[in-house]
């Protein structure tokens, strides 16, 4: 571009000779170059704008023509992605603690009918009550023709079921895909899982929802889409559950007894190996719950006797008020009580079993050992009923225990609402107040571990964080060692296996009689708690074993105490598990021949 | 000149055509394929759990222990006891070969003096 000069000379000569003034040339030519810039920047904005313009009209055409696409166009999968197998999985399959599969879906059909499609209603009615024995042909004709355009006829058929629906061949006679729940192990952990049923229900899928246990407990995480084909892995040990429910089954009925409960619990981590409740059922077809006006819940086979079962736990009580006078430095375990019986308190007579008198004075261990009531109540009244309460609440017998199970929350022991000296002397030997075995076991398992409080859990923990000192070390340990000796000298003498060293303490409460047939406490009907640790020498595992109305008949007259029944089968539930658990026996060694005893004499 | 460039681009055209057409045949059969197996696989894994279900209630442990009852006279199996444990004491390892006797001399020359 050439520049013009603003005041070029030739044009100034000839104004100046004319007698005009140059600058309105210089100002003209001013004007006009400011005229020039002024368009050049006006259209080069132009330019942009229109360049800016095109691009968002293109942008925006993009984005509606797509969304108009989008809205006008058939949804379709892309057909060229792999599928998962997440889609599958409706809900997660539970295993046990090994990997073994407790509970898994199966794909199976249901069958529904559009009776206005059918030929014959009368002759498909006939044939379905032919098959399933549970339909009746009339009341099924009678639906099939009363002008209705759909009805369920079954929600699971099996493969066999649905040949024979389909020969009948009737085009009114329809299935649809449904996923059912399987528990492969049929009873064996039925209260730990409780059920699934449908919730809602569609011809082309029906939810799964879980009715109870740990199935209704963890519904959410067995149903997160994003955890579907990651299994659910429970602490309960397979063959441990199933030795344990062998021996507590043959227990149960050897000792006449209505009902019994067992856990099995690690000490440091509060994984639960073993839960039993007999009686039990079948979860793939579970029972009706009892709905009588007389009938109580607890004689139904769905009761949890381990977690929902509230009882007055007796003597088992005894080792809590005794490491506490430990703990509180109140007494050493040789110290003197005073256990003179029948110990009169107020207008209360304190006795002892069968009227015995085991005083007048009986140190501590013996106390234990003999299961003496007077001497506990006289280390619980030195205790006091404060520091008492606030023990067993450190214990967690306040508080329904925090197990993954449904039925747990609602399990709250009974708890006296006032808390007079008398509770604090009958709480101190397990009676007043009510608890499950579930929170026994967490309690003897913080005994056991040294004194550090213990969360029962349902669910396989990899790193199981320390809990809270509830005592020391050493009151923890003398209380174990006084659990031993009831053992070996006391009143749970036939709970001794070979090798395993277990320690424990029996407990026998009368059963509370109903308000209805003049309330106090039955004579004849008990239940019986053994409450073990073993082995005592470094304590693993916890072991409770309750049986509801036990009675031995094998002596001259029937005998209703926890040594002659529970502690047996207790000991028998050791001898069977502590192998599968891999813990070695600590037995002297036997040699078989001579040759090689002289060998083991040599090294 | 300009004639044959007519030419050879028509043929172009014609050959990009040809080869679009068999790409598209291609990819459909390629996509009826993948659909296929897709569904395969979904049959197989159905099967898959089937089968993991079928394992876990064959090997229940109600039958297994049936099943050691009835066949107790071939396996002789019985549950774990305690008893069970070894020690590596019971095992029998091999004797330790004796001192080899040559001459009555080495003998007395083993003995400690009196």
């Amino acid at each position: 571009m050439t520049r013009t000069p603003l005041r070029p000379l030739a044009r100034i000569l000839s104004a100046r000779a004319n007698g005009e003034n140059p600058d309105t040339i210089e100002r003209e030519n001013l004007r006009l170059r400011h005229e020039e810039l002024r368009d050049r920047s006006r259209n080069r904005a132009e330019g942009r704008l229109l360049l800016l313009g095109v691009a968002f009209f293109m942008a925006f055409t993009i984005i509606g023509g797509r969304m108009g696409l989008l809205a006008a166009s058939q949804p379709e999968e892309p057909r060229a992605a792999a599928t998962g197998a997440e889609i599958l999985n409706q809900r997660a399959d539970i295993t046990d603690r090994n990997g073994r599969v407790l509970a898994t879906n199966l794909l199976t059909h249901s069958l529904y009918a559009h009776p206005k499609d059918m030929v014959d209603p009368g002759r498909v009615a006939r044939e379905l009550a032919a098959i399933f024995p549970e339909l009746d042909a009339e009341a099924l004709q009678k639906r099939f023709t009363d002008g209705r355009s759909f009805l369920w006829v079954r929600r699971k058929l099996s493969p066999e079921q649905m040949q024979a629906v389909h020969d009948i061949g009737d085009p009114g006679l329809l299935f649809g895909p449904r996923e059912m729940r399987l528990y492969p192990n049929g009873r064996l952990a039925a209260h730990v899982l409780g059920g699934a049923s449908f919730g809602a229900e569609g011809v082309h899928s029906a939810e799964v929802i879980g009715t109870a246990g740990i199935e209704k407990a963890l519904d959410a995480r067995l149903r997160d889409p994003a955890k579907g084909t990651e299994p659910l892995t429970l602490s309960i040990d397979m063959t441990v559950q199933a030795a344990t429910h062998e021996v507590l089954e043959a227990g149960m009925k050897m000792m006449n007894a209505k009902g019994a409960a067992a856990i099995l619990m690690d000490v440091t981590s509060g994984e639960i190996l073993s839960l039993v409740s007999l009686p039990d059922f079948d979860p793939n077809d579970r029972p009706q719950p009892l709905v009588g006006a007389k009938d109580d819940p607890a004689d139904s086979p769905l009761f949890n006797r381990a977690v929902q079962g509230v009882y007055e736990l007796g003597s088992t009580f005894k080792i809590f008020t005794a490491a506490q006078a430990l703990e509180l430095g109140l007494v050493n375990p040789e110290t003197m009580v005073d256990a003179n019986a029948p110990m009169q308190w107020g207008k209360h007579k304190i006795k002892e079993f069968q009227g015995k008198n085991y005083g007048p004075l009986l140190s501590v261990t013996d106390v234990i050992v003999k299961s003496s009531n007077v001497g506990t109540a006289r280390l619980a009244l030195q205790i006091g009923g404060l520091r008492q309460q606030a023990f067993l609440k450190s214990l967690g017998f306040f508080d329904a225990t925090p197990l993954e199970l449904v039925e747990a929350p609602g399990a709250k022991p009974l708890i006296p609402a006032r808390w007079p000296e008398i509770v604090t002397i009958t709480t101190s030997y397990g009676h007043g107040m009510s608890a499950s075995p579930m929170h026994l076991a967490a309690a003897y398992a913080t005994i056991a571990n040294g004194g550090l409080s213990v969360t029962p859990t349902l669910l396989r923990q990899d790193r199981p964080g320390p809990g809270n000192r509830i005592m020391s070390e050493k009151s923890a340990d003398a209380a174990v060692s006084m659990l031993r000796q009831v053992v070996t000298k006391g009143t749970a003498s036939m709970g001794e296996v070979p090798g395993y060293a277990v320690a424990g303490k029996t407990g026998t409460a009368d059963k509370p009689r109903p308000k209805e047939l003049g309330g106090g406490y039955y004579k004849d009907k008990v239940i019986n708690t053994f409450a073990s640790v073993f082995p005592a020498n470094d304590p693993k595992y916890v072991l409770i074993v309750t049986l509801d109305e036990p009675v031995e008949t094998s002596g001259p007259e029937p005998r209703r105490t926890a040594g002659w029944t529970a502690v047996p089968v207790a000991a028998e539930v050791i001898r069977r598990t502590a192998p599968l658990l891999g813990l070695r026996p600590a037995v002297e060694f036997v040699a078989p021949d001579a040759l090689l005893a002289a060998n083991a004499i040599d090294e | 000149m300009r004639p044959v460039i007519y030419v050879l681009s028509f043929l172009a055209v014609m050959a990009l055509a040809f080869w679009a057409y068999r790409e598209n045949y291609a990819t459909q059969q390629a996509l009826r394929e993948v659909s296929g197996l897709n569904r395969e696989i979904a049959g197989l894994r159905e099967a898959l759990s089937v089968q993991r279900a079928e394992w876990a209630y064959l090997n229940r442990p109600d039958r297994l222990r049936e099943l050691a009852t009835l066949n107790f006279d071939r396996l002789g199996l019985l549950p774990l006891e305690p008893e069970q444990f070894g020690d590596p004491k019971q095992v029998a390892y091999p004797p330790e070969p004796l001192f080899n006797i040559e001459q009555p001399v080495n003998v007395s020359g083993e003995e400690e003096p009196l």
